[in-house]
């Protein structure tokens, strides 16, 4: 026979173990959230941006548009070839440079350059974008994504570091390009 | 055989399930429930479990690496005896899998037996599909070539669009701040754990639920669903015209399931395995990504959708897509369950099927990418070129030179993303040519500071030619009143 004080302290015991269970969970979840979130805290981590080379300044003819590839400065090394990323440069008149993702601003597709016709063209939903990389046409609802850049020794250097995805509003690295729609 | 009994009997006095077990085998189900319109679930079942075979098949040799998997995926088609068929049925279950689940769906909606008491099943039911377009789309991605590298940017694209926290949904997704090696990690691990792991869990859920409730009745019109009756209604139609389930109905599964396994085998026998394509390598741009066959749809809705509706749409379309499937046990739970007398939802069905059907056949042809190489690989017919004059074919070299071809079609040849113009001159003046092609509008970029005045004058000339036989040019006819002579103006205007 059971008697009822006896269930009640063995009933507290129980809701005890459960208490101390729902402790220790609580406490693991705090490591195992910061874990599993790392890769949303790594903005904060020196070198996410960082200044990266691009190459000689004679690689990039005053009016022309040149393809161009940096290696991301974070990187593992078990990523291959997916550390490295392309864009586009325009040498505008010698002395004036934009550097492009080669990222569409619709879904990230690589666009291609086309020199006789003066425009960016998407391969996948059919986004074109002007010389400038203002958008031209199709889904896109902006104009191509725009790096910083710097020349230094004659080198020219863009900041880097980040996939440009349409919803970053204020990215660091990126130049706002609203304000420069082509007509 | 008796050893065999012995063993059975010994196993049985320890674990205590043959007695459930044969139970469950024996269980009674309506007589025309034995139906081949019944067996698309056990058919999905077994597919999902020979996915489950050759995908630790397959793990025995692919490597998780976004430097190595490519590799691994070569070695699989080329090195090892027979990996190419193992990769080939995985990737054909994949395909088989989706197609049967949304059978499966479509067969459960129409005889509506997601209504009462059955709306857990279904609802579980809707998270089994999730999931199993979870795999399909992680399963992609495990095959790391530039389709797979490319949808990730798409998808993380389309992830970054969700206010506030979308750019920290995009760095969970990718594991970093690039498509990389911690990407591919992560959908390694989904692919292969987690969904799996949820996605046998829910199956033993949906199961046990089919069992303990019964399979649906076959929809009878006039039989009409109530809460207070329908137990009652359904424990005496089992009672009085019921068959075991084993051997009553099961054989039709078993016989359906087979068929499938074979068409499975003999579509990874006859088409083999599903790339990879080119190399994951983002320095390669000579790529045209596409998704796999079963979100060539949503491919589709990307491009057709204006530009402005496209963020609202991604974001609210799917939870709104949930929600009614969720809620819909819960708002008609009751009521007929026939399809004779359900208008409305046999409708749903179709036109889901033809939007769908319709996105995905445009899907396959794209119509809305221009075709990067048309300008160089695609000539102009000759017919559009005979008898011109000298400044009509500078314009069909600006034409080609200019990429106009890669958007614009000739003969059916070229791109499709804006009009054929075999027949422009008859629908455009020369004026609307000149300033279509400076201005651009519509969807067209505008040309005004990529051609000189000549390259314009002559391009518009050759467009000029575009008509069919015997159509006349499109006139303006404000022009025609603006320089008709003097004498012809009507009298009424002279004071």
């Amino acid at each position: 026979m059971t008697n009822p004080d006896d269930l009640s302290r063995r009933t507290l015991l129980m809701k005890m173990g459960v208490l101390f269970n729902g402790i220790i969970a609580a406490v693991l979840a705090v490591p195992i959230l910061r874990y599993i979130l790392s890769p949303v805290a790594q903005e904060r981590d020196q070198g996410f941006q960082s200044w990266l080379p691009l190459g000689e300044l004679n690689q990039f003819p005053a009016g022309q548009t040149r393809f161009a590839s940096y290696r991301n400065p974070v990187v593992n090394p078990w990523d291959g070839k997916t550390g490295d990323i392309a864009c586009w440069v325009r040498n505008v008149d010698g002395k004036t440079f934009q550097v492009f993702a080669i990222n569409c601003a619709h879904l990230g597709c690589p666009v291609r350059w086309f020199p006789q016709s003066n425009l960016f063209m998407c391969p996948c939903h059919g986004g074109a974008y002007y010389q400038d990389g203002s958008r031209a046409s199709g889904p896109p609802e902006r104009g191509l994504f725009e790096y910083h850049y710097k020349i230094e020794e004659g080198k020219l250097f863009i900041k880097a570091g980040e996939m440009p995805t349409p919803g970053q509003k204020t990215q660091s690295s990126l130049v706002t390009l609203e304000t420069r729609r082509c007509v | 055989m008796r050893l065999i009994g012995q063993v059975g009997d010994w196993l049985d006095a320890r674990l205590q399930v043959g007695q459930t077990l044969r139970e469950t085998a024996e269980h009674p189900v309506p007589r025309d429930t034995a139906s081949w319109f019944y067996v698309f679930g056990s058919a999905a079942f077994v597919v999902f479990i020979l996915q489950i075979f050759t995908g630790i098949l397959l793990a025995l040799i692919y490597v998780p690496s976004a430097g190595e998997a490519w590799n691994s995926l070569q070695v699989l088609n080329h090195g090892i005896q027979l990996g190419w068929f193992v990769r080939a049925l995985h990737g054909w279950g994949s395909n088989f899998m989706v197609a049967i689940v949304l059978l499966h769906m479509v067969q459960v909606f129409l005889f509506g037996a997601y209504k009462f008491p059955r709306e857990l099943t279904w609802i579980v039911g809707v998270f089994l599909l999730l999931m199993t377009l979870g795999m399909a789309f992680t399963g992609q991605v495990l095959r790391f070539d530039q389709d797979a590298y490319w949808g990730l940017g798409l998808g993380a694209s389309i992830a970054s669009r969700v206010p506030v926290i979308g750019p920290a949904i995009v760095h969970l997704m990718l594991g970093g701040p690039i498509i990389a090696g911690a990407t591919l990690s992560r959908f390694f691990a989904m692919h292969v754990f987690v969904i799996p792991g949820l996605l046998i869990a829910f199956v033993a859920v949906h199961l046990l639920m089919v069992v303990k409730l019964g399979i649906n009745d076959w929809p009878m019109p006039g039989r009409v669903v109530r809460k207070a009756t329908y137990v009652q209604e359904y424990h005496e139609l089992t009672k009085k015209e019921g068959v075991p389930f084993v051997p009553g109905a099961v054989w039709k599964d078993l016989c359906f399931s087979a068929l499938i396994l074979l068409a499975v085998a003999a579509c990874a026998l006859y088409f083999g395995p599903f790339g990879p394509s080119g190399r994951p390598d983002p320095t390669i741009i000579q790529t045209a990504p596409r998704p796999d066959f079963f979100f060539l749809w949503l491919y589709a809705v990307l491009s057709l959708l204006p530009p402005s509706m496209e963020t609202p749409v991604l974001l609210i379309g799917p939870v709104i897509a949930l929600g009614v499937l969720l809620l819909l046990p819960f708002v008609v739970g009751e009521g007929e369950k026939s399809w004779r007398r359900r208008p409305i939802a046999v409708l749903s069905i179709l036109l889901i099927a033809v939007a769908l059907g319709d996105f995905t056949h445009l899907g396959t042809f794209t119509p809305w990418s221009p075709v990067m190489d048309a300008w160089s690989s695609d000539s102009i017919p000759p017919r559009f070129l005979h008898n011109r004059s000298a400044l009509e074919r500078q314009g069909a070299l600006v034409f080609q030179e200019k990429q106009c071809h890669n958007c614009h079609a000739l003969d059916h040849i070229g791109g499709k993303r804006g009009p054929e113009l075999d027949s422009v001159a008859a629908r455009r003046t020369q004026d609307q040519l000149i300033r279509q092609v400076i201005q651009g509008g519509g969807n067209m970029p505008a040309y005004g500071k990529n051609l000189s005045p000549a390259e314009t004058t002559a391009l518009v000339s050759f467009l000029e030619t575009l008509r069919p036989e015997g159509q006349p040019a499109a006139r303006d006819s404000s022009r025609v009143v603006v320089l008709q002579p003097q004498t012809d103006k009507p009298a009424s205007t002279q004071p």
